[in-house]
Parts: structure tokens; C-alpha cells; sequence
């Protein structure tokens, strides 16, 4: 029998009725943009559940200024396209400490210029509502994630009080102060991703698909030489190797994996062929077990 | 099995093409750690080629520490998600799982199957449409079978697989099988599943659960996953009414304006007669317009935006309906309850209840009956707690418009929000909607509230005097009506003691009992408003809630709160009817100030202090804000 909706189409579907209800329900909401592939589905589908109008809402990128060139080339151009009223938000503070993966190393780093940097921008555009593009298959602390995912005054997450979610009805009420992350694609998993992004010619960031790049191997990640304030340990020498990213973030915190899939098809094709989640390619996930959950207690996404 | 392989490697355009007509199913999985739950969805995960190598080292590793199969791998450490929950080796909440085959993709339920977590199995079960219960072969139908049973049913899932696991334990003897399925079935009877389909099991071994088992050569019925891929659950939501609730209001400019939303049941297409079910107004359908062009017809599921023929008031919260088949629309109905928080259900409090995009005040007006989740027997009760189902008549603020949910699952169903805490506190489904929501009118008068005012020369309303013990409510109180009286106003107090003695005295002080006794001291003063008298209360009414209560009863300018905020130190030192120091010595518990919170009121309209001021002072600072307030003035009646 044909199905009536497509395991695509009910996912869209149910991503969109989650966004409405978000920009709905909060009187400040903005949309997280990281540039990845999930940030670029979600902007679809807030395209999508607007149309004709625009997204009632901003887009904000927290930007560590350690990202790849290539992103932030992307951000700008996607921003200027669709005529979205995009926030860049960096953490002055991390700025003049001059904190940075290199010399601070991951967990510090990641905490000053992202979490930390996060809740100074949430506190100054006072958003009471913040969407993500996390998804629950990424991560084992993600499974249990709400779609509307209370947070205190503070940002908080508390794992032992979220509110129970039945449905499609979303509790929205919050004290002055308090917030939700908003989670519309919790129920997509990388391969649906990959699928939507193909289906719909969604651009995304040109990282994703593999072309010869300056990489170094450190503990066993391939690092692209992005800029040139990543130090060189001696007898390191980039060399030029086929790679290409699973996941993108801060360039000396996201490893690369030699591939030579050039186009959408191959790269799903690469996926489905091979066995190694994406979220391996993250540094923060190895520092300590239950680390993702811990971050996420702290406020990180 | 999983994913074709050869197909991916050899021409993945055809096989993108392939997916992209596959269906989805939401299941839940119900079951203790014990019966190898976490096992088997690790097991189907695993088949699905949804394990990573990392994260199958990790396992491994994982195994080796904190296992439970002998250094094996255990597949149920790729569930537990948090990580003191993964050191105590059992979930305690609802967690989601996504596996796919070339048929489908699965979303999975997994939720524990501890009796106090009733509530994470009714939110698991609420997506789902098809409910896994596993059973034990080794124990057969227990308690929690039954509760699982019940809570599916309650939610609306009527596909069940009958998943009787650790066949292996029982060298897979078909007659021990075969009874505890004829006991299920049996059982079964009473809950409307449309299918039942058993299975025997085993997760660890994996016996008939991809492929068929050669260690049960008598079952011939399908495989686990098999099962899982070919059922097909109800589509009817397309061949009942149209239904859509308004979200959103689309309007980027003055020439366009769309109704967005998600429709709940039935199809809809451009010239389709629609009304709105609160108004009444009908309009025709103009045009389906998503940003993939506009369509020709949209079915249930689908997130889109309406375009009417005519300009009618539609807002965030109604519901369009083909206008041959509206909704029911009633500010009163019968739901079954299922409560999730420490704090009881209370009749009589006013709660929020969200259903859809409507969302309304409302209360429990009658607690019909408790169901015991583990015998499904009825008994009585005035509370619902944590994990309770009950049955029982709500009353909202308003009518809202609902199918009952056995007829329409995407309907007819909400949450229950507390006012305070914001916490969701409870969920409910209808069952029915009660006639006397439109049978029962209030009686209009010719003479009415305003006119009665108007002729004492003030305005009615309603001083609610709070405070601790021994603050001076009553001694203000009674001053205040002195002055008013002298004024020539028309007066009445009601004492919160006074009131105990008669009216109610058949309540005590538990916390039900509490709100029913301020929600009959606030129905008496609004009728003493609605008489036009100027009523004073004089009541500790310790609780942000309860005087809440009492002002939404009613009109917003009628509550005026006077908040008598006299220093703990200063009441007890004047301890006028000897209770504090009774409840210092422990002979009176549950006393406010000392062993129960006092909650301060916020925003009260009047607040006075009497250890700075004399009772006269206050008595006096309370009538010249009544008469800034325009209580004392003329009241012009609305005519």
C-alpha cells in the first residue's frame, strides 16, 4: 500500500507545526544558525512554515571565531539570500583572554566562547525562546530530550524536571526570565537529513562534500590547517589529502574523514556503507563519559 | 533485512529513489529491565545497521565494566541514556529510538515499566501507534502486563504485539506459549485493540526476531520485524471530517491573509464549504498554499496554509470544519484523566488546560471515579495522585471545540497545566461532551448587578482581606465595615471561621477540602456582588492559588485584594488566641508561619502594616483607596 505521507513528509509536517507553535506561543523567539547540515534543514522549514511571509524571527549564530572560512562565507551569503535579519554573536570577554582550542584546550574553549557565549546572547536579546537543530539519535543524553526543553533563569537543564510532552501539545508557559530550546527536527536521524537535503536541494556548506585540503593528524583526527593560527608541532607538515566533514564546528575541534564522495548521492552512499556515527568527528563528546549530558546541564545545547 | 546493501553500493540513485516512498511507524515498547526490553530494541538497532562502529566500541567497552552479560555484549547499555541512570541499570523516562529498514522508518518508545512511571508510559504511548509488550516466558501475564495493557488502550493504540521474550529460558515450549497467549487474549477482551499478534522470542538469541527461528519449527506467524514492517495501522483520520485548528495567522501583507495549521483528520480542497466552529461564519475554501505551490487537495497530516473566499474574524485557537460535519463545541465533557504530578489533582482549583491551540481555564468539577491501572477496577476518590487515571467532568471558561478521541485520536485530547508552577500536571482525553454545557444558561435578570449597585450609590465588589494568623484581618475588617456603614454604603462580611460553622462544616482541612471551602466562600461573595453589596472577606487564605481562585470567579475590577502584612514576630508576639504558641509546642500541625508557607501576595491592589500603623490608621488608608478606586463613587450600570 502507498503510504499517504512519506516518512519525509510526516517529519516536515511535524517539524513545521513545531516551529508555528513556537513563534506562536513566545513573544521573543530566535532561531540558533550553526551553519551545519540540520541548521540548514531547519532555516528550510522555517522558510517553509512561514510561506509567503518570512520566519517571525531571527536567525542568531554564536560564533567562536574558530570556525571554518567556509562557514562563515556560507552564513553571510544564506543570510543575504533569504533576507533573514541574522544576529553574529562573539563573546568579547573570551575575545580579550584570547581563550582559543589551541592554547586553552577543548573543554575551556568550548565552554567561554560557545555555552558561556550563548547565555550572554540569550540574556541580552532577552529571547524567551531559542530553536536548535539537535536531534535525539545524535547522542544518548539526546534521546530523552523534550521538544520544548525547559530552562531556568539561569539555563539550566534539569534532566529529572522536564515537563512530560504528549502529542503534538507543547506546555509553552514560562515565568519572566525563564526559557525554552526548542527542538523541531528531535526526530530526524542523520540518514533523513541526508534524504531531505537531497530531495529538496537544500545548499549546504561545501565542507561536507569532499575536495583535496591542508589536514595534519593529531590523536588520530585529521585537522585541516584552516588559517594560520594553528601551530605546527614539529614534524608536522599538512599534507593534501581527500576529505571531507561529517560534522562542522570549530576547525581544530572537528576531525575530517578521508572520502572521495563529491556529490549528495555519494555522500549518503558513503554513510550508509560505513559504520561510524557522526558525532565521533567531535571532540567534546570523548573528553569524559556523560560529557554531552553534563554540557547540556550547563546550558550548551 | 536492514538496508540493501548491494542496491546502496551498486546505484544509489536507485535506491535514494527507492526511500523516498517509505512509511513511517511510531512504536512503543512496554516492559521492565527484566524482561529484556532494552535488549531486544539494541538488538533491532543493531540489525538496522543503526550501531556505528564508535559507538559499538564503545559499547564493548561499556560492556566489559558496567555489563550484565558476562563481559558479552550487552545490547540494553545502547539505551540507558543518562548517566546516572546507566550506573543504577534501569531508565527512568521516556526515551526515542530511530531505526529504518527499506519498508520504514520506526520511531521507538522505550519507557520503563516501573509502576510509579505510569506517566512516562502514557506520554510514550501517546505518539504511537502500535504498542510491544513484553512478557517473561519464564512468568507469563503479570500485574504490569495488565497496567501496560490498560495504559496503551487508555491512550488510543489498537495494535498490540504480544512479545513473550526468553523463549529460550523455556527450551521454546509451544504449550507454555500458547497458554499465555490464550490468558492474554482472554484478558484482552475488555480493551479495544482491532489486533493482537504474538510472538515467541528471544532478543538475546534473536530467535524470530529478523529471520525466522529454526528453535520453533511450531510458529509459522511472522518475525518480529517482519511484523513491524508490514502492520497497518488505522489511515481513517482521512476519511473522517475536515478538521483544522488555526495555529497561526499568516499575514505578510494587507492582501493576504492564511490560516496555518496542521489538519487533524479529513482532506480538504480549494471551493470546500468550511465554518468556523466557534463563530459559526462559513467561507469556501480559496486556495492550499505551501511553499512547494499551491495544491489541490491536502489530507490529514499535513502542514499547510488556508486561504478563505470571504474575510471572516478566524484566530490562533479555532478549529476550521466542514461545514456538513462540525465538531463538538462545549465548555463542559466528560475525559479520562491521567495525573503526572506530586501535587494531587484538586477539584474545584482552576487549572489550564491546552488542547490543540485552544486553551482555556478550567476546572475538575466532579472526580467520577478512579480506575486501578492493575485490575482496571473503579474506585472511589476525591484526589488523583501522581500516576493516577480517573474519570471525571471538566469545566472550562469557555466552550472548545473537540471530537471525542476514541472517534478522532487527533483530537479531543489535552494537557493539564497548573497556573503557578507552569508545570504540566495531568492529561486528559474526551470522552464526551456533557448537554448541560449547552442545556444549563445563566438566568438573565432584568435587574442586574450594575443596577442593584447603582441604586446603593457604589460599586459591588469583593475585599479580600489575607494575612498570617493574628495580623488584624478581622480587627480591620470589621473597622472598615464600620466606616463604609457610616458612609451609607450596604455591607456584609464573611468571616472565614463563622463560615466553618455552618456553610462548611462538613469540610476538614486536608487540601481538597481547602479548596472547596475558599470555593464556596468565593461563590457566596459573588453572589453578594452580583446583589450589589460591597462583601469583605476576612480569611488567612494562605495560598497564591486559592486566591486566585476566588478572583477568577469574578469580573476583572470586582477582587480587590487587601494584603493586612503584619511581621511573623509581631503576630506571634500577640498570639491573641494563644496558636502560636500551641504550635511551637508541636499540638497544632499544618500552622501558618511556623510549619506551612505563607505566600506573600505579589500584587495586591491594598497593603497596610499593622505594627506601623494603628488598626484605625489602616481601616482608614483601606476606604480612601476604595474611594480612589471609585468604589464609593456613582456606578453608571452598563445600560
Amino acid at each position: 500500500m502507498q503510504p499517504n505521507l512519506t516518512h519525509l513528509r510526516q517529519l516536515e509536517a511535524e517539524s513545521i507545526h513545531i516551529i508555528r507553535e513556537v513563534a506562536a506561543s513566545f513573544e521573543r523567539p530566535v532561531m540558533l544558525y550553526s551553519i551545519g547540515k540540520d541548521s540548514s534543514v531547519l532555516l528550510h522549514l522555517a522558510r517553509k512554515a512561514f510561506y509567503p511571509a518570512p520566519p517571525p524571527f531571527p536567525l542568531m549564530h554564536v560564533d567562536t571565531t574558530w570556525k571554518f572560512r567556509e562557514m562563515i562565507e556560507f552564513r553571510d551569503r544564506i543570510a543575504a539570500e533569504y533576507g533573514f535579519d541574522l544576529i553574529v554573536h562573539i563573546n568579547q570577554d573570551g575575545v580579550k583572554q584570547g581563550i582559543g582550542p589551541f592554547t586553552h584546550g577543548s573543554s575551556l574553549h568550548t565552554d567561554v566562547m560557545k555555552t558561556e557565549s550563548l547565555k550572554q546572547a540569550l540574556n541580552k536579546y532577552k529571547f524567551d525562546a531559542a530553536f536548535g537543530g539537535a536531534r535525539r539519535d545524535e547522542e544518548k543524553a539526546r534521546a530523552k530530550e523534550r521538544v520544548f526543553s525547559f530552562r531556568t533563569e539561569t539555563h539550566r537543564w534539569d534532566p529529572k524536571n522536564q515537563r512530560p510532552e504528549l502529542w503534538d501539545i507543547y506546555n509553552a508557559r514560562i515565568n519572566k526570565g525563564e526559557s525554552i530550546r526548542a527542538f523541531p527536527i528531535s526526530n530526524w536521524t542523520e540518514l533523513d537529513i541526508w534524504q531531505y537535503i537531497y530531495l529538496e536541494q537544500i545548499p549546504i556548506v561545501p565542507l561536507y562534500y569532499s575536495a583535496k585540503r591542508p589536514v595534519v593528524e593529531r590523536d588520530g583526527m585529521l585537522i585541516m590547517v584552516d588559517d594560520d593560527r594553528m601551530p605546527l608541532n614539529p614534524g608536522e607538515t599538512p599534507e593534501m589529502k581527500s576529505v571531507r566533514f561529517r560534522t562542522l564546528g570549530c576547525y581544530p575541534l572537528t576531525g575530517a574523514v578521508e572520502s572521495e564522495a563529491a556529490t549528495l548521492p555519494e555522500i549518503i552512499q558513503e554513510m550508509l556503507l560505513t559504520r561510524s556515527s557522526e558525532r565521533q568527528g567531535r571532540m567534546i563528546d570523548h573528553d569524559q563519559a556523560g560529557s554531552m549530558e553534563k554540557k547540556k546541564q550547563e546550558g550548551y545545547f | 533485512m536492514a538496508h540493501q546493501s548491494d542496491l546502496i553500493a551498486d546505484d544509489i540513485l536507485g535506491y535514494l529513489k527507492s526511500q523516498e516512498e517509505k512509511s513511517l511507524l511510531r512504536f512503543i515498547t512496554c516492559g521492565s529491565v527484566d524482561d529484556g526490553k532494552s535488549t531486544l530494541i539494541g538488538r533491532l538497532l543493531w540489525d538496522s545497521k543503526l550501531i556505528f562502529e564508535d559507538q559499538l566500541a564503545a559499547l564493548e567497552s561499556d560492556s566489559r565494566k558496567v555489563g550484565t552479560q558476562g563481559g558479552e555484549i550487552d545490547f540494553a547499555l545502547l539505551l540507558d541514556g543518562l548517566q546516572a541512570e546507566r550506573e543504577q541499570g534501569i531508565t527512568i523516562d521516556v526515551a526515542y529510538r530511530f531505526f529504518s529498514t527499506d519498508k520504514r522508518k520506526f520511531i521507538v518508545a522505550d519507557t520503563p515499566g516501573h509502576e510509579q512511571y505510569t506517566r512516562n508510559m502514557a506520554t510514550g504511548a501517546s505518539t504511537a501507534d502500535v504498542a510491544v509488550i513484553l512478557i517473561d516466558a519464564r512468568k507469563g501475564i503479570l500485574t504490569q502486563t495488565r497496567r501496560h495493557s490498560f495504559i496503551t488502550s487508555l491512550l488510543g493504540i489498537k495494535h498490540v504485539v504480544l512479545a513473550v521474550n526468553k523463549m529460550d529460558l523455556i527450551d521454546y515450549d509451544q504449550s507454555k506459549f500458547d497458554q499465555i497467549v490464550a490468558e492474554y487474549n482472554a484478558f484482552a477482551k475488555q480493551l479495544k485493540y482491532s489486533s493482537i499478534t504474538a510472538i515467541p522470542l528471544s532478543a538475546l538469541r534473536g530467535d524470530n526476531m529478523i529471520a525466522p527461528s529454526a528453535n520453533t519449527p511450531w510458529y509459522s506467524g511472522p518475525t518480529l520485524l517482519s511484523h513491524l514492517e508490514d502492520v497497518q495501522v488505522e489511515q481513517d483520520a482521512i476519511e473522517k471530517p475536515f478538521r483544522l485548528p488555526v495555529q497561526w495567522v499568516n499575514r505578510p501583507n494587507l492582501d493576504f491573509r492564511g490560516f496555518s495549521g496542521t489538519i487533524s483528520s479529513g482532506r480538504v480542497k480549494p471551493g470546500d464549504e468550511i465554518v468556523v466552529t466557534a463563530s459559526g461564519q462559513t467561507s469556501k475554501v480559496k486556495d492550499i498554499v505551501t511553499f512547494d505551490g499551491n495544491l489541490d487537495v491536502a489530507i490529514a497530516g499535513q502542514a499547510i496554509t488556508l486561504t478563505l473566499e470571504d474575510e471572516i474574524d478566524i484566530s490562533r485557537g479555532d478549529v476550521l470544519a466542514a461545514s456538513d460535519a462540525k465538531p463538538d463545541f462545549a465548555d463542559q465533557f466528560e475525559a479520562r484523566i491521567i495525573w503526572m504530578h506530586e501535587d494531587h489533582l484538586l477539584p474545584g482549583r482552576p487549572y489550564l488546560i491546552k488542547m490543540g491551540a485552544q486553551v482555556a481555564n478550567a476546572q475538575i468539577s466532579d472526580l467520577k471515579y478512579k480506575v486501578n491501572v492493575n485490575t482496571l477496577e473503579h474506585e472511589p476518590g476525591k484526589t488523583l495522585e501522581l500516576n493516577e487515571v480517573g474519570i471525571a467532568n471538566i469545566s472550562a471558561d469557555k466552550a472548545l471545540a473537540f471530537d471525542p478521541y476514541d472517534e478522532n485520536r487527533h483530537s479531543g485530547r489535552f494537557i493539564i497545566i497548573d497556573r503557578y508552577t507552569n508545570a504540566t500536571v495531568g492529561a486528559g482525553m474526551v470522552n464526551h461532551s456533557l448537554r448541560r454545557a449547552t442545556n444549563i444558561k445563566w438566568q438573565e435578570m432584568d435587574i442586574n448587578k450594575g443596577a442593584r449597585a447603582y441604586q446603593k450609590g457604589q460599586k459591588s465588589v469583593i475585599l479580600w482581606f489575607t494575612g498570617l494568623s493574628g495580623a488584624g484581618k478581622s480587627t480591620v475588617a470589621n473597622l472598615v465595615e464600620k466606616k463604609l456603614h457610616a458612609l451609607g454604603k450596604h455591607t456584609y462580611t464573611l468571616d472565614g471561621d463563622n463560615v466553618r460553622h455552618g456553610l462548611n462544616k462538613d469540610l476538614g482541612f486536608t487540601d481538597a477540602d481547602r479548596v472547596e471551602n475558599i470555593r464556596r466562600v468565593g461563590e457566596t461573595a459573588k453572589l453578594f456582588v452580583d446583589a450589589g453589596v460591597i462583601t469583605l472577606v476576612s480569611f488567612i487564605s494562605p495560598f497564591k492559588s486559592e486566591r486566585q481562585l476566588a478572583r477568577s470567579l469574578v469580573e476583572d475590577g470586582e477582587f480587590i485584594e487587601v494584603f493586612i502584612d503584619t511581621p511573623l514576630e509581631v503576630c506571634e508576639q500577640r498570639d491573641v488566641k494563644g496558636l502560636y504558641k500551641k504550635a511551637r509546642a508541636g499540638e497544632i500541625a499544618n500552622f501558618t508561619g511556623i510549619d506551612s508557607p505563607y505566600e506573600r501576595p505579589e500584587n495586591a491592589e491594598i497593603t497596610v502594616n499593622t505594627s506601623d500603623q494603628t488598626a484605625e490608621e489602616a481601616a482608614e488608608a483601606i476606604v480612601s483607596k476604595l474611594e480612589e478606586f471609585g468604589v464609593l463613587g456613582a456606578w453608571f450600570p452598563e445600560i
